[in-house]
């Protein structure tokens, strides 16, 4: 590091508007990290709500100051906490913040490339995700409060913007916060596909790539396919709440005055967001399988078992987790026929799942098992993975 | 000092394009294209979800489409077929453009890059155009019931939500038709007229409809028009995108920026995003128009 007078410049450039997958990477870690320790204090404080309920509390008080009289928690700001609570985590940590940090760091690494595809690219999807993430946690100090229907923003609450409190301007402003983020999801995603396809290194062919980077391909795929319909979702909501269309909205009383709207239906909403919402499932938990895969691999000294296997099984669950939203929506009254093709569908992903777990069983079998916290997580997650399943 | 490169993806050092032979810019284009395309399937499913709901009051695209300019009288779907043959052709001549890319003959890229531009000019006028008239309407335009219950001539006790009625050609306004679900099949197959002491009662409630907008629609469901707007104004918003695309590869030919580079590779790129705007085109209007 120079230390002359261009280290101004050189600070903005290493650390803040930084190319480098590396720095990327971290700026995803601390971020994600730091979002997902306010998605932490919020569960707590609406927890401690939930076990002793309208009993005062110092740290609500100290948490929440005017927003909870005398440490009570009100009924709004415990929806609002709540629904903040379960975008942060299932979004802003677990989506952006894990694939962000680790295909960041992990794919140029273990494919031999010097960077990603796209510098200039990597760096604007961390931008976007930060500037979303500051949008979200802007929206707890609007008035009405954050947006206060749930992380699954179901209409009518979200799409009525005088329903509750915060389907005001929260609800607005978490349209606008996932909006950018699915613009920071998209340039990410784009980067790992095509930096895995393009970058590789002599030698590697797609069959000798690491299972880590196999599975940061099949999420980033997953990511590209499913966000736009949850983009496609959020945009018909706004002309909902904005403009008085009535695609989510069929004729709806308020205060005994009826609304201007007809025809639509609520459960349109749902189809179009569990088809995000269940790729999303995966999208959290494939880069962990591939991850797990290494290390249990490397953990036994032997090679994985079945890495075609591994690869095939992972290529079923990313194409079944496409056909199995229904069974998000059983209680909306869908045709029965319909829940059990879905339940069908959902069952058949039992099948790729056990084969891997078949195959991490019989990599850690007759291995010399090195015992460090890493194979303890890895076969932790194995096993519930496998009781879950 | 941490420091990164610009890759050229011309030099892919070693690794190879496998398994898709095309460079990563070329790639990712493709990737964003699979993306946007499932925005429109989302859209276009959802239309197709209340199409269906509701096929029996639904408007027929050419009782309202049937508008050409400077010709009067009734042309259904005539102009849309029109402007969708212009931005076909609009595909045909970027094709040309990108041909003559590859052979670096610049002054057939510039040619045909501008026809192309002339052509998305065209296609978002008339989309304009198109819209004007939806918002406008019909001279005579049509009777919304108010929402509520009705006993109907017939003496059944039905409850509307909305429905749209025309004016019995020639009636002068004293005679409605309704597109009413008969008992079976849950087909318009005849109109319920309303007409005399029914029809005052009726009109006590409602409102008189003149062309459509986000909440109202003279020509039937006010679903049809709002997904007319939202899925046309985002196609719209594509095609103007692509046009402003094409000016910038445009200017950038004209410059010679891609002779120095050495290959015209950009024209491909934004070919690609065009081809796919134009596909888009086929699928709405498919839904819109003809089914």
């Amino acid at each position: 590091m120079s230390t002359h007078h261009h280290h101004a410049k050189d600070f903005l450039f290493t650390y803040v508007f930084s190319q480098d997958h590396k720095m990327i990477s971290k700026q995803f870690l601390i971020t994600g990290f730091l979002m997902g320790f306010i998605g932490l204090i919020m569960s707590t404080l609406f927890r401690l709500q939930l076990g002793w309920p309208g009993e005062s509390f110092e740290v609500i008080d100290m948490f929440m100051g005017s927003w909870a009289e005398n440490g009570v928690m009100s009924p709004d700001r415990y929806l609002a906490l709540v629904t903040m609570h379960g975008t942060i985590m299932v979004f802003f940590l677990l989506t952006a913040g894990l694939s962000g940090t680790f295909s960041n760091l992990l794919i140029p690494l273990q494919i031999g490339a010097r960077d990603m595809a796209s510098g200039f690219l990597n760096m604007l999807s961390y931008w976007f995700f930060l500037i979303s993430s500051l949008i979200m946690l802007t929206s707890l100090f609007v008035e009405g409060g954050a947006a206060s229907s749930g992380w699954t923003i179901y209409p009518p609450l979200s799409a009525l913007p005088e329903a509750i409190p915060g389907s005001g301007t929260g609800m607005t402003l978490w349209l606008v916060s996932m909006t950018v983020f699915i613009a920071s999801s998209l340039l990410g995603s784009l980067n790992y596909i095509v930096t895995i396809f393009n970058l590789r290194t002599k030698g590697m062919t797609m069959t000798r790539m690491p299972l880590t980077i196999w599975a940061f391909l099949l999420t980033a795929i997953l990511g590209v396919l499913s966000f736009p319909v949850l983009l496609a979702a959020c945009l018909l909501l706004v002309f909902d709440r904005s403009f008085g269309t009535s695609f989510y909205l069929s004729d709806i009383y308020i205060g005994g005055q009826v609304l201007d709207h007809t025809g639509g239906s609520p459960i349109l909403f749902e189809h179009l967001f569990w088809f995000l919402g269940h790729p999303e499932v995966y999208i959290v938990l494939l880069p962990a399988l591939g991850i797990t895969s290494e290390i249990i691999s490397t953990m036994s000294r032997k090679p994985i078992f079945g890495y075609r296997a591994m690869i095939g099984s992972m290529m079923a669950i990313a194409f079944l987790s496409f056909i199995v939203w229904g069974h998000h929506m059983f209680l909306t009254g869908m045709n029965p026929f319909l829940g059990s093709v879905f339940t069908f569908t959902t069952l058949l992903i039992a099948i790729p799942s056990a084969v891997k777990v078949f195959n991490y069983i019989t990599t850690l079998w007759k291995g010399n098992i090195v015992f460090t916290p890493a194979t303890l997580f890895s076969v932790g997650l194995v096993s519930t993975f496998i009781s879950v399943v | 000092m941490s420091h990164t490169e610009e890759l050229d993806n011309k030099e892919l050092w070693g690794g190879g394009t496998s398994p898709f032979n095309a460079g990563y810019g070329k790639l990712m284009m493709w990737f964003f294209l699979m993306s946007d395309a499932l925005s429109f399937t989302g859209f276009l499913a959802a239309y197709g979800f209340y199409r269906h709901n509701f096929s029996a009051i639904w408007p027929s695209a050419e009782n309202v489409f049937t508008h050409f300019p400077f010709v009067h009288g009734h042309q259904p779907l005539i102009y849309v077929a029109l402007m969708t043959f212009i931005l076909i052709m609009s595909s045909v001549t970027m094709v040309l453009a990108v041909e003559a890319g590859q052979r670096m003959d610049k002054k057939k890229v510039i040619l045909w890059m501008f026809w192309t531009i002339i052509g998305g000019l065209i296609f978002v006028g008339s989309q304009a155009w198109e819209w004007y008239h939806f918002i406008h309407g019909t001279d005579i335009g049509a009777f919304e019931l108010g929402k509520g219950i009705y006993t109907l001539p017939d003496g059944t006790i039905e409850q509307t939500q909305g429905i749209i009625g025309r004016w019995k050609e020639g009636s002068n306004q004293t005679i409605l038709e309704l597109p009413w679900r008969s008992e079976v099949g849950n087909i318009a197959s005849e109109y319920l007229t309303l007409s005399g002491q029914a029809l005052t009662d009726a009109m006590a409630n409602g409102q008189a409809i003149h062309g459509a907008n986000l909440t109202h629609n003279e020509y039937g469901h006010p679903l049809f028009a709002d997904f007319f707007f939202f899925i046309t104004g985002f196609h719209g918003t594509h095609v103007f995108s692509g046009v402003v695309l094409n000016f910038i590869i445009f200017v950038n030919v004209i410059m010679g920026t891609y002779e120095k580079r050495g290959h015209y590779e950009m024209v491909e790129k934004v070919g690609l995003y065009w081809h796919f705007v134009d596909l888009v085109w086929v699928f709405v209007f498919t839904f819109f128009y003809l089914i």
